[in-house]
């Protein structure tokens, strides 16, 4: 489990903090309502799971509250049986 | 009546919590024409005050300029004030054609189609060209019209972080089965003041098949050597499919923009963009003030130089100051503060010291980037940068900010 939220987190550091951004990111850090993620660059995090854990979320599961933090979207993993 | 008192208090609230927030706008009332020097009544019903304006597009000084004013005046005569219609129905004379012919030869682009402006010429073209298979690649820091339009667009949607080649390169691997990929950018990003690196675009575009879309708004009329803008300034004129720009900066500053680039790119906004299609024609006597400008353009680069010295002579100025500011080459030059209230009380005290400028802060810029942006224009003359210069020094003074370090300024305001 922490292997697959370091990974998450890691990639959401590198995708979407700039260099010079020394905001602190957590597992429980609102990625969506605190600006860190747009909506538009949600699609990035979508295609990265999807490769990675080789699954498809559907639209209509990719909503802002589900991808808000690291915590939120590994709970949505466990519904794909990732862990 | 459906506005009830419970109704009424839901907007009150909304509203005090903007204000609450410290971000709720307020409208200064200029009465004088747009220029160098302008009188302003702030608040409303203070007394008015003679100040010299730094933050407005007038970039080439043309806003009042007589011969613009002259033209629209002749346009007035002998073409009427209003066509009552949009474009395809019978909202189309003959300096509506004329003026886009100007925009094409001046851009050096293929064709183009004018809009009412270039909000709404970016919140139409998207979905007039793009669809569900294609995918729209956009910089992180455009602006908000395009951020409205791709909304409005059923194309994918990504970003690559602000000017970050490598990271758009990533992007354009990641969607290489898209239809299409059509890169995003701005040409000069109004709030920092720097260029997309149109060439590095280009080279990529070519690399993955993409098209590549610029928002030339604060750079059409004086970047690159000619001012033909951001494409011009990198040597890619010709190689850019859409460029969107405005009337309503340098140009004459009325109001209109336009898609410019690829003939059936253009043809297919004349055919689906909304904000063409459903909303009017740019009145007759802002097409021919138009009309004027781009001859003026055309004529002589005399303005678009001027600019250029203004702007080395403010950021060198500043830089010596001992002020923070935003490296660039652009008339978009924004004051470093960091603090949001440090930059509206600055702000304040340029104000009473006859300087008019604004401050932006958190959600315009990021958070801990608060600014004010300054922006040059050819109608500046050096007796007023002479001033603004002295008092931008004197406010600082006043702070203690001056040759002070950012982490110096954050840890005596806070971020």
């Amino acid at each position: 489990m922490s292997e697959l939220k370091n990974a998450i987190l890691d990639y959401v550091k590198k995708e979407y903090l700039e260099e010079d951004d020394d905001r602190e990111v957590g597992f429980d850090t609102p990625l969506i309502s605190g600006g860190i993620v747009d909506s538009f660059s949600m699609v990035s995090l979508k295609r990265f799971l999807e490769t990675k854990y080789k699954i498809q979320i559907p639209d209509a599961k990719a909503s802002p509250e589900a991808f808000d933090s690291v915590d939120n979207i590994v709970k949505l993993l466990q519904e794909f049986n990732i862990q | 009546m459906a506005f009830n008192d419970d109704i009424r208090t839901i907007f009150q609230q909304e509203l005090d919590g903007i204000r609450t927030a410290g971000i709720f706008k307020e409208e200064r009332i200029i009465c004088a024409p747009q220029n160098a020097d302008i009188e302003v009544e702030f608040p409303a019903g203070a007394e008015r005050q003679r100040v010299i304006n730094m933050c407005a597009n007038n970039y080439l000084g043309l806003s009042s300029h007589p011969d613009v004013v002259e033209a629209a005046r002749k346009g007035l005569d002998s073409r009427g004030y209003g066509m009552s219609s949009v474009r395809f129905i019978c909202g189309t004379q003959d300096i509506h054609k004329e003026l886009e012919n100007k925009l094409t030869t001046f851009l050096g682009t293929e064709d183009t189609i004018l809009f009412p402006s270039c909000m709404d010429a970016n919140a139409g073209v998207f979905e007039a060209i793009l669809n569900e298979q294609d995918v729209m690649i956009s910089d992180r820091l455009v602006h908000a019209s395009i951020v409205d339009g791709m909304r409005l667009c059923k194309a994918q949607q990504d970003t690559f972080k602000h000017s970050d080649m490598g990271h758009l390169e990533e992007k354009l691997q990641l969607h290489a089965a898209a239809r299409v990929k059509l890169i995003i950018t701005d040409g000069s990003f109004s709030m920092d003041g720097d260029l997309a690196k149109l060439d590095q675009i280009v080279t990529l575009a070519e690399k993955y098949q993409a098209m590549v879309f610029v928002d030339d708004s604060h750079a059409s009329g004086f970047i690159g050597k000619t001012g033909r803008g951001t494409h011009e300034h990198c040597g890619v004129v010709g190689k850019i499919d859409i460029i969107t720009t405005t009337l309503g900066k340098a140009l004459g500053g009325a109001s209109g923009g336009c898609v410019s680039g690829r003939r059936e790119l253009v043809e297919m906004c004349r055919q689906k963009a909304r904000p063409y299609l459903f909303s009017n024609t740019i009145p007759p006597v802002v097409v021919s003030g138009a009309n004027a400008v781009l001859d003026i353009i055309a004529k002589t680069t005399e303005r678009r130089d001027k600019l250029e010295m203004n702007t080395a002579f403010w950021r060198k100025g500043l830089t010596e100051a001992g002020l923070i500011i935003k490296e660039g080459e652009t008339p978009i030059v924004p004051v470093m503060l960091f603090n949001a209230k440090l930059s509206q009380d600055f702000a304040k005290e340029l104000y009473q010291e006859g300087i008019y400028a604004v401050g932006f802060f958190f959600p315009v810029v990021a958070k801990g980037q608060a600014r004010i942006r300054t922006q040059l224009s050819a109608a500046h003359d050096q007796h007023h940068l002479d001033k603004a210069l002295a008092a931008f020094t004197k406010v600082g003074a006043k702070f203690g900010i001056l040759h002070k370090t950012k982490q110096q300024i954050i840890e005596q305001f806070g971020m």
